[in-house]
Order: C-alpha cells, then sequence, then structure tokens
C-alpha cells in the first residue's frame, strides 16, 4: 500500500495550479482531500507524477446562501456542510446526506468538489447534486464555463470536465420554503459506500405534487437523475399509485451491476424500497 | 496503621490479587501511543524486504527476470526461489506435517503467494522494484471448491507430492486430498440413526474468514556476523516455538538466536505460524549481514497469512420423538488452501472438531474429516478459538435448532433435555474427552431468566402476528446458544506442536526489597497477561501485584512454552504461575519458621505473611522473608528466593456459556438490527472480572462480524473478492450492539486455581447465537439452514426465497 513516487506543489490561486496542471498534462492531478485519491494512488491503480494541492487556495473555499443561490466552493469539506447552519436551513438536503457519507474523519478532509469531480459512481454528492439541479463552475486556460450536475457523469471516473479544468464552485438553487426533502441511504456498514441510496425532492400546492425531483446513487455507472419518476408524482395527490409508479421508473432507470454488496436482483429491490421510503419521508416534510 | 492492625481484608486488598477488577497496567502505554510493535524497531542500516505475490490463483511460473528490479538504486537484492534453493529454504515445513512453498518453486497456487523479495534501503524503493519484476505466468485451471477438488479428473494442485498417498496423517485418496481424521463409533452410530424416531440432516457451512488482527504480521532480522548470532524480532504467537523452528530449518544453532516478541497488536490465530516473510528477512539478514525488516500491508494480510474456518459439514441427529438425542453423525469437508498449514497440535489434523457433541449428553457419535487442497491461501488457524472448537460449536448449535424444527419442539427446552448434568461430571464424551466439569442447567436457567425468555416468546409471536397482517415488515429472532470449549492445549501425552509438548512455564523471582519478576512461556496479545498473572502470584505468595514485574516474548531470558493461542495461557501458564507461586511459598515457609525459631509445620500462611499457628502477633510478612532469603545464612536451606515450574496439564479446561441474542429484521431490505445479546460466561474460577468483561465483549463483536458479513470469498478464478477492509467487514462502534455480561462459577477441578481461560468462549458462542437468532426471525416460515455470513444480500436472498417479497 505504497504509492509511486510523485512531486507535490501546493499553489495559493488558481491560476498557478492551472499552469502546473497545463505544464505537465497527464502527469498532473488535483488533489482535494485525498480521500479518494489517495487510496487509489496506494493501490498503485493511479499513477500521478505531479499532485497540485489545492488546500491553500482561498478562493476555493466558503459558503454562501444569499439571493436564491446557495453557492459552494470545491473545496469545503463535508463537514463543513453539515455544520453550516446558513446552508442546512437554505437545503436541508445537504447535511441530511453528508451525515450518511462516510465517518467523520473521512469527512473532515473529504470535500464536496472531490467528491462530484472524483465521477466514482459509489460518490453520493453526485446524485444529490443532481437532484438539486446544481450547476458545476469549471475553470480552465480558456476562462470559465458552467455544466449542469445532470450532464455531467458520463460513464464511471468520466465527466465532462476537462483535464485542464478545476472544479472552483457548485451553484445550486435554494428549493422553495416548504419543499419536502429526503436522502435514504442503505450501506453495509459505516464507511462504506451505497448499496442503494436515493435523493428525493417534493413540492406540494394545493393537495398535489407541483415539483419533484428523483437521483438515484451507485445504481449505474453514472448517478441517475430519474426524470420519469418525478414526472410519475407531479400532477398526482401523492398517492400510493403514484408513488408505486415512480418507484417502477426509478427501478427502470437503473442499471446496478453485480458486487460484494449484492446481486443485480437484490440491489434493484433494495433500490425501490430505499426510494420508497425517501419519498415517503420527503412527502411528509413537504408543505 | 501499621503490619499489625491492618485486618486481614485489607491486607488481601492491598495485594490486588484475585478476584479483584485492576486496571490493566499496559493500558497505560497503549493509551498513550507507546507501545513498542514490531514496525516501531528501527535500526542502524535497517533494510527492507517486499514480496512480489502472484495475481493468479493457479498457474505454472515458467521465468522470473529480477534484473530491472536490482538494477533500481538502493535495491540491495531480490531473492527467487532459485537463490533459496541451494540453502534448502525454498520450501519450509509447515505446522500440519506438510510443506510450504517459501518463493515459487516453478508454480503459484494461490492468489497473492510470494514470488520474489525484494531488499532494499527503504521501504519506498521496495515497493517500487517489485513491480519491476517480470514474471512470466502461466496460467493454470483454478479449483476454489473443495468437492470439485476431489472429482476424478481435477487439476492436480501439489505436483509436487502426486502419487504419493502416504500424507502426515495416513492414507490419501485423491491427490487433493490431505487427510481423513476419523473420530468415535461408525457402526453404533449408523445403527442408532437407523433405528432413530427422528432424524434430521443438514449440510452447516462455517465460511471462510480471516482473524485480521488490527496489526498485521512482520518482523525484524538481525544477524551479527561478529558474534554469530540472529536476533528476530516478530509478531509471534509463539516465539519459543518460532526459535525452534528457525533452528530446525536454517541451521543455525538454537543458542545463537534470540526470538523477541515486543508488543502484538492482536494475534486471534494469524500470528502463530510461520511465514515466508519471516524466512526470507532471515536468509536477507544473513546474507547483508544487516537488520531486514519486512511487514505486511492489510491486503497482504488478508490475501496470504493464514485465513480461518472453511468447514463443510454434513450432519446428521438422532432422536427420540420427545427429543432426547441419541446420535449424532458429521462428514466434514475441510477445505485447507494450496498447503496444509493449520496450526493444530499433531495428532489433531482437524483440532478438537470432535468437541462437537457440545454440551449435550450423546451417547453415540462418529466424526469424519477429509482435509482438501484448492487454490486458496493456506492457513485454517484458529481465530479465537480452541483449534477447530468454533466450528464444532456452530455445527451442534445449528444441529440442535434444525432438530427443534423437525420436532416442532422449543429450542430451549430441547437443548435443557440434553444436557449433560451436573452430576456426569467429569463426563466421557463419545468422541473421546473427558469434560472435567460444568453446571449447564444452572447456567441456562439463570440465562433464561435473566432475559424473560417467555415473554420474549410472546413478543415474537405478537410480532409475527403483525407481520402476517401487514402491520410490520420486521420479524423478530431468538438466537440461543449453550456452548462448551475445549481450552488449555494441553497434557503433552496426547498435544504437540513439531514434536514440542504443549507444556507452559512461569519463573518467578523475589528480590531482597520483596517485590518480584515473573517471566511465562506465553505472550500477550492484549490479554492482559502482565496484569493478570500478576494477580495470581499476589494472591499465590503475599506480595502485591503492583510490586511484580511480568515479562514475556524474549526467548533468551523467559521460560520455554508453547505461547499463546487457543485460550491456552491460563489454563497452562497460569497453572505453572501458580505451582511456581507455591514452590516460594513453601520455601518461605522454612525461611520464616527459621526467623520466628520454630517448627516448619508451626507457621500458616496468611494474605502475605507466615504467622505462628495460635500465636497470630509474631509473624513475618512476604517482605521480610524475601529479606531474609537473601542476608541470613540459614542452616540446610539455600540463599534467593526464586522458582520455576513446567506445567503439564493433566486434562484440558471445558469453560461453558449460555447466550441469547434477540434481533429484528427488514425482510426488505435484509438488515438485522441487534436488540440485545445476553452472555453468560463460566470461566471456573475468576481471576479479574474486569478484563473478562472486556474480553467478552471483544470476542463477541469479532463474532458479530463473523457471522453478520465478515469472510474471505473468491470468485471462480480464485481472485480474492474481500482484500480490504471496504469489503472485509469490521464492524465499528456503530454496528456494535450493547452486550449485557453475566456470569456462573464453576472452578476446574484438575487447575491449580481452577481458572478455565476465557478470552475465546464469546467468538465460539457468539458466532452460532448471532446466526441462530437470524434463522429463527424465519423460523415460522419454513426455514431450517442458510449459510453464513448474514449480511443483507444474503438474508434478502432468505426471506425472498421464502416467497416474504409478497
Ligand atoms: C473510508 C471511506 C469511506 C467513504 N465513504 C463515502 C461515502 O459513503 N460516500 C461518498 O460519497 N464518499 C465516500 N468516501 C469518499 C470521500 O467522501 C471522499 O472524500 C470524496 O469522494 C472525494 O473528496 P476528496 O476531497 O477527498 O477528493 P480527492 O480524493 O482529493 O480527489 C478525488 C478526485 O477528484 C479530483 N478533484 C478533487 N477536487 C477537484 C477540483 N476542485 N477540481 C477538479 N478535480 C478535482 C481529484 O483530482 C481526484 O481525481 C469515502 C472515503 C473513505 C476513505
Amino acid at each position: 500500500m505504497i504509492p509511486a513516487g510523485f512531486e507535490y506543489h501546493r499553489p495559493t490561486d488558481i491560476g498557478a495550479a492551472l499552469s502546473i496542471l497545463q505544464e505537465h498534462g497527464d502527469e498532473a492531478r488535483v488533489i482535494a482531500g485525498g480521500h479518494s485519491l489517495i487510496p487509489m494512488m496506494k493501490l498503485r491503480m493511479a499513477d500521478i507524477g505531479h499532485l497540485v494541492d489545492l488546500q491553500d487556495i482561498g478562493e476555493l473555499r466558503g459558503i454562501a446562501t444569499d439571493g436564491g443561490t446557495a453557492v459552494i466552493g470545491a473545496m469545503v469539506t463535508q463537514h463543513e456542510l453539515i455544520t453550516h447552519d446558513g446552508l442546512a436551513s437554505a437545503i436541508p438536503l445537504i447535511r441530511e446526506a453528508s451525515l450518511q457519507i462516510a465517518d467523520p474523519q473521512v469527512r473532515y478532509l473529504g470535500t464536496i468538489g472531490g467528491n462530484v469531480a472524483n465521477g466514482d459512481p459509489g460518490n453520493d454528492m453526485p446524485g444529490l447534486m443532481q437532484c438539486l439541479d446544481a450547476q458545476f463552475e469549471l475553470t480552465g486556460p480558456d476562462g470559465s464555463r458552467t455544466v449542469p450536475a445532470r450532464a455531467f457523469y458520463e460513464a464511471a471516473y468520466f465527466t465532462a470536465r476537462d483535464d485542464e479544468e478545476i472544479l472552483a464552485r457548485i451553484h445550486i438553487p435554494i428549493p422553495g420554503a416548504g419543499t419536502g426533502y429526503a436522502y435514504e441511504k442503505q450501506k453495509r456498514k459505516i464507511g462504506d459506500y451505497a448499496t442503494a441510496a436515493s435523493a428525493v425532492l417534493i413540492s406540494v400546492q394545493g393537495g398535489s405534487c407541483s415539483a419533484a425531483s428523483i437521483a438515484m446513487t451507485n445504481l449505474a455507472d453514472t448517478p441517475i437523475w430519474a426524470a420519469a419518476a418525478a414526472a410519475a408524482l407531479v400532477g398526482s395527490s401523492l398517492d400510493d399509485a403514484a408513488r408505486s409508479a415512480a418507484v417502477a421508473a426509478a427501478v427502470e432507470a437503473i442499471d446496478p451491476v453485480s458486487d460484494n454488496r449484492g446481486p443485480v436482483e437484490f440491489k434493484k429491490h433494495v433500490a425501490g424500497v430505499v426510494l420508497r421510503r425517501a419519498i415517503d419521508r420527503a412527502a411528509s416534510r413537504a408543505s | 496503621m501499621n503490619e499489625q492492625t491492618l485486618t486481614p481484608e485489607q491486607r488481601t486488598a492491598n495485594l490486588k490479587g484475585m478476584g479483584t477488577s485492576r486496571k490493566r497496567v499496559e493500558d497505560v502505554r497503549f493509551t498513550q501511543g507507546k507501545g513498542n510493535y514490531v514496525d516501531d524497531i528501527k535500526m542502524d542500516g535497517m533494510l527492507f524486504g517486499d514480496f512480489v505475490r502472484s495475481p493468479y490463483a493457479h498457474a505454472r511460473v515458467k521465468n522470473i527476470d529480477t534484473s530491472a528490479a536490482a538494477a533500481v538504486p538502493g535495491v540491495v537484492a531480490v531473492l527467487t526461489a532459485a537463490d533459496l534453493e541451494p540453502l534448502g529454504l525454498h520450501w519450509m515445513p509447515t505446522l500440519a506435517g506438510d510443506k510450504q512453498m517459501v518463493l515459487a518453486d516453478g508454480k503459484v497456487l494461490f492468489q497473492g503467494q510470494e514470488v520474489a523479495y525484494v531488499i532494499a534501503e527503504d521501504r519506498y524503493i521496495a515497493a517500487d522494484a517489485a513491480e519491476l519484476v517480470e514474471v512470466d505466468y502461466e496460467e493454470l485451471p483454478v479449483v476454489v471448491d473443495p468437492f470439485k477438488a476431489l472429482e476424478p479428473d481435477a487439476p492436480v494442485l501439489r505436483e509436487d507430492i502426486a502419487g504419493n498417498m502416504e500424507g502426515a496423517h495416513g492414507p490419501r485418496k485423491h491427490n487433493n486430498h490431505i487427510f481423513t481424521w476419523e473420530q468415535g463409533d461408525k457402526d453404533a452410530t449408523e445403527a442408532v440413526l437407523a433405528e432413530a424416531d427422528v432424524v434430521a440432516e443438514e449440510m452447516v457451512y462455517y465460511h471462510r474468514t480471516h482473524p485480521c488482527p488490527l496489526e498485521t504480521c512482520g518482523c525484524v532480522a538481525s544477524m551479527d556476523k561478529v558474534t554469530g548470532k540472529l536476533t528476530l524480532y516478530g509478531t509471534f504467537q509463539a516465539p519459543h516455538a518460532i526459535r525452534t523452528v528457525v533452528s530446525l530449518i536454517s541451521g543455525l544453532a538454537e543458542h545463537n538466536i534470540r526470538v523477541i516478541s515486543p508488543d502484538i497488536g492482536g494475534g486471534f490465530g494469524n500470528k502463530v505460524g510461520a511465514y515466508s516473510g519471516y524466512v526470507c528477512s532471515v536468509v536477507a539478514s544473513i546474507v547483508t549481514g544487516k537488520p531486514v525488516k519486512w511487514v505486511e500491508d492489510r491486503m497482504e494480510n488478508l490475501m496470504s497469512t493464514a485465513f480461518a474456518r472453511d468447514y463443510w459439514m454434513q450432519g446428521k441427529i438422532a432422536a427420540t420423538k420427545e427429543g432426547k438425542i441419541t446420535g449424532l453423525w458429521c462428514h466434514t469437508t475441510a477445505d485447507h488452501g494450496g498447503f496444509d498449514a493449520c496450526a493444530d497440535p499433531t495428532k489433531f489434523p482437524a483440532g478438537f472438531m470432535n468437541i462437537c457433541t457440545g454440551s449435550y449428553d450423546i451417547p453415540t457419535a462418529y466424526l469424519t474429516v477429509d482435509g482438501v487442497y484448492t487454490n486458496k491461501a493456506p492457513g485454517g488457524v484458529a481465530y479465537r478459538c480452541s483449534f477447530r472448537v468454533t466450528e464444532a460449536a456452530y455445527f451442534i448449535e445449528r444441529m440442535i435448532e434444525i432438530l427443534a424444527i423437525r420436532l416442532n419442539m422449543d429450542a430451549a427446552e430441547l437443548r435443557r433435555i440434553n444436557f449433560i448434568r451436573a452430576d456426569q461430571f467429569p463426563y466421557q464424551s463419545a468422541l473421546g474427552w473427558e469434560y472435567d466439569s460444568g453446571d449447564y442447567h444452572t447456567a441456562w436457567d439463570k440465562a433464561m431468566k435473566a432475559v424473560g425468555y417467555d415473554g420474549l416468546r410472546a413478543e415474537q409471536a405478537q410480532q409475527l402476528a403483525d407481520f402476517n397482517a401487514g402491520k410490520t415488515r420486521k420479524l423478530m429472532g431468538i438466537g440461543l446458544t449453550h456452548f462448551t470449549e475445549i481450552v488449555g492445549a494441553g497434557p503433552v501425552k496426547n498435544c504437540d506442536i513439531l514434536g514440542l509438548g504443549m507444556f507452559d512455564s512461569c519463573e518467578i523471582r523475589i528480590h531482597p526489597t520483596g517485590s518480584a519478576i515473573a517471566r511465562l512461556g506465553t505472550i500477550s496479545q492484549g490479554q492482559g497477561h502482565a496484569t493478570t498473572f500478576a494477580q495470581i502470584i499476589a494472591s499465590e505468595i503475599g506480595i502485591p501485584a503492583d510490586d511484580i514485574t511480568l515479562e514475556e516474548g524474549d526467548t533468551d531470558t523467559a521460560p520455554y512454552g508453547l505461547g499463546t493461542y487457543g485460550s491456552r495461557s491460563t489454563p497452562v501458564a497460569g497453572a505453572a504461575t501458580a505451582m511456581a507461586g507455591r514452590k516460594i511459598r513453601a520455601k518461605a515457609q522454612m525461611i520464616a519458621a527459621y526467623l520466628l525459631e520454630v517448627h516448619d509445620d508451626d507457621v500458616e500462611f496468611d494474605v502475605d505473611r507466615f504467622v505462628v499457628t495460635g500465636a497470630p502477633e509474631r509473624f513475618k510478612t512476604m517482605k521480610e522473608i524475601a529479606f531474609a532469603a537473601y542476608n541470613q545464612a540459614i542452616p540446610g536451606i539455600e540463599p534467593g528466593l526464586e522458582a520455576v515450574s513446567y506445567y503439564d496439564p493433566p486434562n484440558m479446561t471445558y469453560p461453558f456459556g449460555a447466550y441469547v441474542c434477540v434481533l429484528d429484521i427488514d425482510v426488505d431490505t435484509g438488515e438485522a438490527d441487534i436488540r440485545s445479546f445476553y452472555a453468560l460466561d463460566d470461566c471456573g474460577t475468576r481471576i479479574n472480572p474486569m478484563i473478562i468483561e472486556g474480553q467478552v465483549h471483544g470476542g463477541l463483536t469479532e463474532a458479530l462480524a463473523i457471522a453478520m458479513g465478515q469472510e474471505i470469498a473468491y470468485d471462480d478464478m480464485g481472485n480474492v473478492k474481500t482484500g480490504t477492509l471496504m469489503d472485509f467487514f469490521w464492524p465499528t462502534a456503530w454496528e456494535t450492539p450493547n452486550y449485557q455480561t453475566d456470569w456462573t462459577t464453576t472452578p476446574s477441578p484438575h487447575h491449580p486455581i481452577g481458572a478455565k481461560g476465557v478470552g475465546e468462549s464469546p467468538n465460539v458462542g457468539g458466532v452460532p447465537c448471532f446466526s441462530n437468532a437470524v434463522h429463527d426471525a424465519f423460523r415460522s416460515f419454513g426455514l431450517t439452514q442458510s449459510h453464513m455470513p448474514h449480511d443483507h444480500w444474503r438474508i434478502w436472498k432468505t426471506a425472498n426465497g421464502l416467497g416474504l417479497h409478497g
């Protein structure tokens, strides 16, 4: 469990980080909390010549929740997401989900940026960001651009981000007051990735569902934003039939693989159970 | 207050002897991060070794090119089997009478097998260079299923012994067969089965898992070319035996070898055997003249050093209609992996599996075990149990439940009517053991009362009714277990390892000022020996435990012993400690009598002193006696006050216990939620109740791990699927339930202080208890057996198979 040798860089602004990335091309990679990257390096599945540490780049930190949008710096840790009261009252779904990631030790270092940029289908935040319709602000040699979370994930470890781009900030529209939310996750133990997880937002107006968003985690090689599942809820009174239809649509959309957590048949079943519980909880919170 | 005015109770309390919850003296350094483990050892010029390991489970090694690795600056040497062969060290003997490749000799037999050993100036260089060793493999067909391994056309795994049909434990019936071990009366058992009212039959699988101690295996070998002495530090549960083995296989004289086990971060059986890392490090140090360190990483530990269990136990249990058990039959197929490297006493190739009649008075029984080679890692060690006792306990405790189902009886009642009665001890079991003592009914009734058994069953019935009415999706399970262990190996007449009798030892020296040092042949890996053995001495000779230093693990200073595993330290070395203490007390009595000018028989021992019979004001404290031993010329008595005892136990000890687990199962997700766990242990005389409780908590948590998720799983290609802690289940505080501990005390009649050993009981009893609880939740839906580990998807699969998903 010893990684191959590498050069370590610690720039203090995005520009400097970008030039190191440009200089070394394929050989270079940014490191945030290191809790996904370092294990890969120790397993020698990632061989990186130049490690560019983002810890000292102040402009990648900070959480703002004014206006209708929350803006979260890529280097904000999962621990900070949990302890930031402004964020918790604006988007309580983020705290609920973050508390289900790993354990406190990991969360002290693991960042939101690393979690969403990583591209590992096991990560919880990509699905969460799709559910929330987040926008990822990427900064590269040619300036900045924004990619919606729902269009960011291409395959396991492949994203819309170019090698020479850094994820700088995440912009999340703050859901309207009274939006019901839930993050439900089944895992084998504390510190484990999801067997199945789902993020749900539900808005109700006059007794019927006016808007919904549903995303599923670790049930395909990318997170699955299940538009059809949400559509099954919208316009309904959130009755049992609508909820079941939403579950059926989501299970249709996922494509899990068999692994140590269990065979495909089991994962599909559990995905449905987990989603149903998330819908039930979100609906009970919607007003 | 002075020596005169303290009451006997106060003086007893000052000793902190047996029965006291004395705080662990080890914890002062452990809790401050000041322990001294193998990887903490740093020596001048120390080199580091790292292995190149096989990615394949079965392959021919056609060529190994080490040139690129050897050319890396900082690499000192790269060893392969070809380098070890001239020394005769490319293979080594195993503890089970087999031999094992130190480095791949022409082929590999399991994924992770050691192929080459890189020695470099630091561990980073060693790891980089190991990547550059080029090995040319030719893949061979892989066999991971022991039943397939025995098919007529199965590939021959061990070509080195192909056609040699006489093994270390008798005839071999197939090239992939290792031994057949047979116990009990076949004909009588078959007759009982044929005539019985009821016979329940089932295959009970105890899956492959791994002890996975927090600290992995490692060593530092240091050859001093000037003195010709080899010092070997290592994570050894049996340092003296390792010294003898090193001497035998290296040809170095035994007095020139010093083996030191420093602090050990858990062993659980993983650190009993000898590994390639030790041999290669010793060779590397001899060749280079420099100290060489080797420490496994976690994946290497899980993939290559000793696994545990992997027993397929086909069982038949016969009973009358009323539930009286009349016979037990068991055939076990034991998967040993590529080499037979089990750590069992020589005459017991399947360990003490013949304790599988458990706590029950079963008049007739028959057991056979077939050991089989497969393309998996070698091992088969006793993971927190005495040799194969956990397999035996799991087997019988499942068979009892299965029989209860067949008889439509309550499983607690079925146990009660079949327990060996207190008046039957010493009890001769059908499979050859003499149980020294026990009182199972008392323990069982206490347990049932403590948990409110009838109330639990009523609650379960209500929950089942609610489930059937669609009001809940959770099922309640009540797991019962009454286990009997056999520990403290053991009598030299039938227990040895590599010909070394399994006695153990203690040497005590009393210093002139009345404090003491004691050394034992065992070695603590977390059991707290420095605390508890000092308590035995304190009670035996009346010196405060706090004034006694306890040392283990240095073969140059400690007396010879067979080490710590199989709960043998207290039964064997603990007995030696008491006996050595008694020798000292006997001499102290003579000194006291001389000082008090009375006859030897006219003084008697009183807590911490000898008192003239009938004249309590006339006494000599142990402190005074110790000083006299060193400053007075006493006629007929040698100066000094020390003693050594080598203890050969007359019998094993038989700890037992009654456990109850209550859990809820979510049939939709397969999750199990442990509601409560009650553990009553009877380990005979209790030396330190706090340490017992700690041992029980630890053992139960390992039992939880094994029963609920921990496994070494292989795919069909022989790839290890659970090689990291992401997939190999280690419970955290979060998954660990609260435990309620309890006890009864039935002292061992043959042990000097009546103690039996406890560290392994909770694992032996815990695994069947958790598993039985899972099974019990589904009993009313017709489940008889579903194999461990009971992780989410397997529980879900059970529920699904029973039609519970609608
Ligand atoms: C024991 C354990 C359990 C875990 N359990 C969970 C879990 O249950 N759920 C979960 O979601 N995660 C889990 N994780 C992962 C954890 O949340 C990681 O911290 C997270 O996935 C990555 O964040 P990081 O800051 O550590 O990123 P790093 O490991 O530093 O980086 C991850 C990847 O993202 C890239 N990257 C990082 N920051 C940026 C950026 N600003 N711009 C562009 N690329 C970037 C890196 O180059 C790298 O490829 C677990 C980790 C561990 C060790």
